[in-house]
């Protein structure tokens, strides 16, 4: 089968790995993740900051545009490292972001905003609905032309929602209907001004923000819509790096929730024993860890092949299907695994396994991506 | 060691062998022969696979595709490991059959390599190449296997002999064998069960050593148990000291995965064509209709697709150290219980496909593939068991690898 991809690495690659691996095990310490499940923003301005001048926001936004001129296969050990500190920020829905002007935006746009993303500017995608649909086309938020004016401007209409830190953002970009049409807008953050336009939703991962986001009666040019050509492939393109990204965020949380685990059985006593050695528990974690070794090899595959046509979709599903499975077994297990303690908001295996259950729910979970795998592969 | 003598090879000079290498097993593998061919050296079991594999095992040493960077002295090629690593690739290449002797080239011949006595070398290495010694493992017993450091089989030392009685089980090879590497108690007051453990080279026929045959679930013969009645063995054959037994097992271990001593050469065990199973159920038919119309098929039809490129991508990653820092060893150690498993299932996911035709077995013409999905999957179990059983490679993984605690 050629459309099965290889694994490889890049030196960026594994530079970056390791100077993530220290920032976000030092910036994202368990107490501080656990008071930014209190904090309104969720996010800490300072840390973020920093983030953007470690130059992580640009690195996949082409130098011309004043990014580090990398891929994305340079963007996941970071995400990785993220995902097993459970450093949650905009950080990945602002690199979407830019993906999407970067396949779709004008010349304009993409001299506008490409800078000043990769310069820290929060942009945040907002392409969810009601209907819960994965399918990024199937919507009916809409930009109706203006009755009287020059055809150019348009009023929106309808409601998107799962928006990620809308309330920080500095710009949205929604996708909507023109004319029938899937398009993306990006609108301004100062132009959403009526009081009841933005609710923060309440959502299985607490580490997380979003919001659903009233677009009635928002009006905008058409300057602020991107390339109506191109906004399919564009679509496309931010569904599978959306997916790339959220497994490589998995893989981090995966390893991170087995090696809490590992600490508890081989610190836990009954019976006399300690708990890691009865089989019962031994073997099902072992099995977790043999999965997550399974699903990070897809994971770097994905990220190598990324960019190979046909390669890197199968590459990228295949991961997200696997380190769904093997994150949502391993933090499954290590709540049961701790006993009475396991129940409770204070034992850290909830934190993992709402974060499992997050990220199956946007961009498609496992059965999802195995049926598109296997109109891909038969 | 090895070829501490042979020089780098040039790319040039690389290139011109892996053409001749190239070109010697595009002729020389042999097609279809008209029978089943074993897929593990573990599975041979009629005596025209048995001669089949020797003869292909000669004419590939003699060819200077096998051994290739042992010692020149000993019956090797005396090349540099460069050198093998292409003929192994080209062999694989052309899908060519197992090398059998796979205890001897794959375990007893490192061993004598790295620790061996001079005169040893000598009158082991050549005959192990070319297939004409035979050599199999007597580490099972009948009331020990899983628990190896309890074996029980007797070996009390008798003036320049070894005296030897009690039984081995499971042993593949073991009516055919020349020679067997032995683990047995030469004490029973160590400090621990390991301590009277020692290890043997012992040939097997020789007075008081019987074999008996013991059929498999396939119903074919391949692995024997052997009776040890006051069989005496040269005191030579002892390796290493008396109790040095464990250690020296372990060691084969490491040979096992290339470390210390150059690999011969070959594989004992074949990959499955597991793409193959895409292809059954291309051509098998539900209703009327392509089984890979059907949705339900279609999802466990991915997963193993999925299962299989883990495996793959594993075996790549494994060579890539800064995508392994976190646990070094977690892919080498994890890797025959996550092959071996996979096997398992992909086969047993194959009979699925089949119908009414999944009841037939080999030997019957209207069996699929002649029964090659039957007989792997029932095969999938030596791998699954022998060797050390999946369960014991989790202890393994949990112990060495997420260092969890011993069971007691
Ligand atoms: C095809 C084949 C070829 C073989 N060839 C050889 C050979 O050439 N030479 C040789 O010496 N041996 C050979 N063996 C033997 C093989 O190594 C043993 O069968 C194996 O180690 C298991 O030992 P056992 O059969 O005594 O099973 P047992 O150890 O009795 O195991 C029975 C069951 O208990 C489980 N079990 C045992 N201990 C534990 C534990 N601590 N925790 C959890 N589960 C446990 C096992 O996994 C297994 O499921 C071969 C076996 C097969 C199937």
């Amino acid at each position: 089968m050629e459309n099965l991809g290889t694994i490889g690495y890049s030196e960026e690659q594994v530079e970056l790995m390791e100077v993530a691996t220290n920032f976000c095990r030092d910036k994202s310490p368990m107490d501080k993740v656990r008071a930014l499940l209190d904090d309104d923003a969720g996010f800490d301005s300072a840390i973020w900051q920093e983030i953007a001048d470690l130059g992580w926001l640009a690195i996949a936004i082409p130098e011309e545009y004043e990014g580090v001129g990398l891929s994305l296969s340079e963007v996941v050990p970071i995400a990785e490292q993220m995902g097993k500190n459970l450093m949650t920020t905009p950080f990945a829905d602002v690199t979407l972001a830019a993906q999407a002007i970067l396949m779709a935006g004008s010349a304009a746009q993409k001299a506008q905003y490409l800078p000043q993303i990769a310069a820290g500017t929060l942009a945040s995608l907002a392409l969810s609905e009601a209907n819960g649909d994965w399918d990024l086309s199937n919507i009916s938020a809409a930009a109706n032309a203006k009755p009287n004016g020059s055809g150019d401007d348009y009023i929106l209409s309808g409601e998107k929602l799962l928006v990620p830190y809308a309330a920080q953002a500095d710009i949205i970009i929604v996708s909507i209907l023109v004319d029938g049409a899937v398009r993306l807008a990006i609108i301004p953050r100062g132009d959403i001004v009526a009081d009841d336009a933005m609710r923060r939703e309440q959502i299985i991962d607490e580490t997380r923000r979003t919001y659903a986001v009233t677009l009635d009666g928002i009006s905008i040019g058409g300057d602020q819509l991107l390339d109506a050509d191109k906004t399919q492939a564009a679509l496309d393109h931010v569904h599978l790096a959306a997916n790339l990204l959220q497994s490589a965020e998995m893989s981090g949380g995966t390893i991170a929730v087995i090696d809490y685990t590992l600490d508890y059985l081989k610190t836990r006593k009954q019976f006399g024993k300690v708990i890691g050695e009865y089989q019962a528990l031994k073997h099902p974690i072992t099995n977790a860890y043999v999965d997550y070794e399974k699903a990070r090899s897809h994971l770097y595959s994905a990220a190598h092949c990324f960019n190979d046509q046909g390669r890197g979709e199968v590459a990228t599903r295949m991961a997200k299907a696997t380190i769904d499975k093997a994150y949502s077994f391993a933090a499954d297990r290590a709540i049961q695994f701790h006993g009475g303690f396991g129940f409770t908001h204070d034992c850290d295996a909830q934190l993992y396994r709402r974060a499992a259950i997050w990220h199956a729910s946007q961009h498609g979970d496992a059965t999802y991506h195995r049926a598109k795998l296997a109109d891909l592969l038969f | 060691m090895a070829t501490d003598g042979a020089k780098k090879p040039s790319e040039a000079e690389l290139k011109d062998y892996e053409a001749q290498a190239d070109a010697w097993f595009r002729e020389n593998t042999p097609k279809d022969p008209g029978f089943m061919l074993p897929l593990t050296f573990m599975e041979v079991s009629t005596d025209q696979q048995f001669e089949f594999l020797c003869d292909w095992q000669r004419k590939v040493y003699e060819a200077g595709y096998l051994g290739t960077s042992w010692p020149a002295e000993y019956g090797g090629g005396g090349m540099h490991p460069d050198y093998q690593r292409i003929s192994t690739r080209m062999m694989k290449k052309y899908d060519g059959p197992i090398i059998l002797n796979a205890i001897g080239i794959g375990w007893a011949g490192p061993l004598l390599l790295d620790i061996g006595s001079e005169e040893d070398k000598h009158k082991y290495i050549k005959g192990m190449l070319n297939a004409d010694d035979i050599w199999c493992q007597g580490f099972s017993e009948p009331e020990h296997g899983s628990d190896l450091g309890s074996a029980q089989l007797k070996a009390v030392r008798d003036g320049d002999e070894y005296v030897l009685s009690g039984s081995k089980i499971w042993t593949s090879l073991g009516d055919r064998a020349k020679y067997m590497i032995l683990l047995a108690r030469t004490s029973n007051d160590g400090p621990s069960k390991y301590a009277g453990l020692s290890f043997f080279l012992i040939p097997m026929k020789i007075p008081g050593i019987e074999t008996r045959r013991i059929k498999k679930l396939t119903g074919e013969y391949g692995f024997v148990q052997s009776f040890f009645t006051d069989a005496r063995v040269p005191a030579e054959g002892l390796v290493g000291k008396e109790g040095d037994g464990w250690m020296v097992a372990m060691k084969t271990l490491e040979y096992e995965r290339g470390a210390k001593v150059n690999p011969a050469g070959g594989y004992y065990l074949k990959e499955l064509d597991a793409m193959g199973v895409v292809d059954l159920a291309r051509n098998s038919q539900r209703g009327g209709k392509p089984l890979l119309d059907d949705p339900v098929m279609r999802d466990k039809m991915v997963e193993q697709m999925m299962e299989i490129q883990a495996l793959n991508l594993n075996n790549q990653r494994r060579r890539m150290a800064p995508l392994n820092q976190d646990k070094p060893m977690g892919l080498a150690m994890m890797n025959k219980l996550a092959r071996t498993e996979m096997i398992r299932d992909l086969t047993e996911f194959s009979l699925g496909f089949q119908g009414t035709r999944a009841g037939y077995y080999v030997g019957d013409e209207n069996a699929v593939d002649d029964g090659y999905w039957h007989r792997s999957y029932l095969n999938s179990f030596s791998a699954t068991i022998g060797g050390g059983t999946s369960e014991i490679q989790r202890n393994i993984v949990a112990e060495h690898v997420l260092g969890l605690p011993k069971g007691r």
